[in-house]
């Protein structure tokens, strides 16, 4: 590690919390996230992508405990009770009912959100509330530190909710064991997962590449970004696909008052690195692994 | 017909693959972008704006004269959006998930439901390509409502060809768009990440019980694992597109890649494969 860095981490008076983040999906946020904990060795690792997690295809945890996540609830319908009034139907806004050929309802899990309406309205008393089975939570061993890492369940619901999970749990693992960053493998986009994965942390790092999708989606997740006031830092990733467009997201994120912080060249490797489960740098050797030390520097001396 | 392009993973090609597939259809086509959070699909099909309008979600309003604390809304809502504080209900509309419940329970009639903002829809058209777009405002958190006011505009179209680009990942937002459609396109990277999240996406849409294919995009970048599982589990790959630095780059500046006679040929080719796969379930299902 270089000195700048250690030096900068000793003075550290407390735990933090780094979120990666980048709006667009697929431009590296987990790529860059394995560097960093390559690099930065003293942490805490969360996925927070919990719809397609992959942190743990190049951090090869060892599970110590897994948990299983319910959230919410779900409405089951008890056939024999049905009498078919269909007052359920009517009245869900999730078009979750389905009139059977004898008449019953049933109703679609995938449509249910939970809001108990229907439980509450029949007459019959034929529908009944029970807690929602949404996936699982993991706590690990990795050769960078401890992992929290989740899955949900193929068309599962509450990922926001299971990121706060993981995210608490990555928490108590580093005031538990003394490490000073927690660093969190967002998801893309900018809605409820994304809120939940930025509420209460305390610094973004947003990978974008140089597209006019990676431009575009890089304005509305660093819109909300800046609406939690806490440091917002900017990479590009493939900076070299389009010179120029890499060079307006360095001027925009200046003008925004955020920190640009570096650029990665476009690097086949990279994906080989994914290929053979390894981190970028620890894979490649020469610029791409230069950069993005840089990158890392540069978000601990600023921060 | 409704065919949605989806993916487990972001960044795999389902915005590329969309707008490449409604260019080269020959006949006039809906494109509905219900990636809500990052709309992209308006960066390259542009178009004229035809209509653009606030999309909402009820949430209820308390009227404090007849409401008299009893506290039965904030105790029906599942998802806390209600406080009963000081013998008023206070309403948490970022939490509401627009269910009714506390309207409907409520036994002085105290709470209207009334409309409120959480994102935009808005309607391009070019040529024989007509887009609805739904956009989420930045610090909204629920995507699926705007997602089926979007799919709501395409039940009066008249295009008889429907192409739905989905969001990624395999929650909510996802099950939704592709929900009602006849064929799901899922696109995927021939790498670790791919792979993994290909397997989310397979898994997800066998649960809704839709038929689909695979498009491999970046073929060549990384090993033949998507390849090999596809092999195994009998499922078709549908398409693959050549990894090519040239064509990202002409994509990542808004460029027409099918300027390219090659790729103009890759997606007529696939629209024949989908509308062959699409009338032979057809012909099960008859």
């Amino acid at each position: 590690m270089p000195d700048t860095i250690s030096k900068a981490m000793s003075n550290l008076p407390k735990l933090r919390e780094l979120v990666v983040l980048s709006g667009k999906g697929g431009t590296g946020k987990t790529t860059i996230t394995a560097s960093i904990a390559t690099l930065s060795k003293d942490l805490v690792l969360a996925d927070c992508d919990v719809d397609a997690a992959d942190l743990h295809l190049v951090t090869n945890p060892t599970v110590i405990t897994e948990t299983k996540f319910f959230s919410g609830k779900e409405a089951i319908v008890d056939a024999s009770k049905c009498s078919g009034c269909g007052l359920c139907e009517a009245a869900c806004r999730f078009d979750a009912f389905q009139a059977q050929i004898d008449g019953t309802y049933s109703i679609s899990p995938i449509h249910c959100e939970g809001c108990g309406l229907c439980v509450r309205l029949c007459p019959e008393n034929a529908i009944h509330f029970e807690p929602r089975d949404c996936g699982k939570w993991m706590v690990s061993n990795t050769r960078f530190g401890p992992m929290v890492h989740a899955q949900l369940h193929a068309a599962g619901e509450n990922s926001g909710k299971l990121v706060t999970v993981v995210r608490k749990e990555a928490k108590k693992i580093a005031e538990e064991h003394g490490q000073s960053l927690i660093l969190v493998d967002g998801p893309p986009g900018i809605g409820c997962a994304v809120i939940s994965s930025v509420t209460g942390a305390d610094a973004v790092l947003l990978v974008t590449e140089p597209s006019l999708s990676g431009i575009h989606d890089l304005e509305r997740v660093t819109s909300l970004a800046s609406s939690f006031e806490i440091p917002v830092y900017v990479c590009v990733n493939k900076s070299d696909i389009d010179p120029r467009i890499t060079e307006t997201i360095r001027e925009h994120t200046i003008e925004n008052g955020h920190t640009f912080v570096g650029t990665i060249p476009f690097d086949e490797h990279m994906v080989q690195a994914q290929l053979q489960g390894l981190s970028a740098v620890e894979y490649i050797e020469g610029e791409t692994r230069d950069r993005i030390n840089q990158i890392w520097e540069n978000i601990w001396t600023t921060w | 017909m409704r065919v949605a392009v989806a993916s487990g993973k972001g960044g795999t090609g389902k915005t590329f693959v969309t707008v490449n597939l409604a260019r080269t259809y020959n006949n006039p086509i809906l494109v509905l972008d219900c990636d809500v959070e990052e709309p992209n699909t308006n960066l390259f099909l542009k178009g004229d704006l035809i209509n653009e309008r606030p999309s909402t979600i009820l949430v209820p309003q308390v009227d404090e004269s007849p409401c008299d604390g009893c506290r039965i809304c904030a105790e029906v809502c599942e998802f806390n959006a209600i406080a009963v504080i000081a013998g008023k209900p206070l309403i948490f509309e970022d939490l509401c998930h627009s269910c009714g419940a506390c309207a409907t329970f409520c036994p002085q009639d105290a709470l209207q439901e009334v409309e409120h903002v959480i994102g935009t829809v808005i309607e391009r058209k070019s040529d024989s390509i007509r887009l609805i777009e739904g956009q989420i405002h930045v610090g909204k958190a629920l995507a699926v409502p705007i997602i089926r006011d979007v799919k709501k505009e395409s039940e009066k179209a008249d295009e008889d060809m429907v192409l739905l680009d989905s969001p990624p990942g395999t929650s909510c937002p996802m099950v939704w768009t592709i929900g009602d459609a006849d064929f799901v396109i899922l696109v995927a990277e021939p790498t670790a990440f791919g792979l993994h999240d290909l397997q989310l996406a397979v898994e997800t849409v066998e649960e809704v019980g839709i038929p689909f294919g695979v498009v491999i995009n970046k073929d060549g970048i990384g090993d033949d694992r998507v390849e090999k599982f596809c092999t195994r589990h009998q499922i078709d790959i549908i398409a693959r597109i050549p990894y090519d630095r040239h064509i990202s780059e002409v994509y990542a500046r808004g460029g027409d890649i099918l300027e390219e006679y090659s790729y103009q040929v890759l997606f007529e080719n696939l629209w024949q494969v989908i509308q062959q796969k699409v009338e032979s379930q057809e012909v099960i299902h008859a």
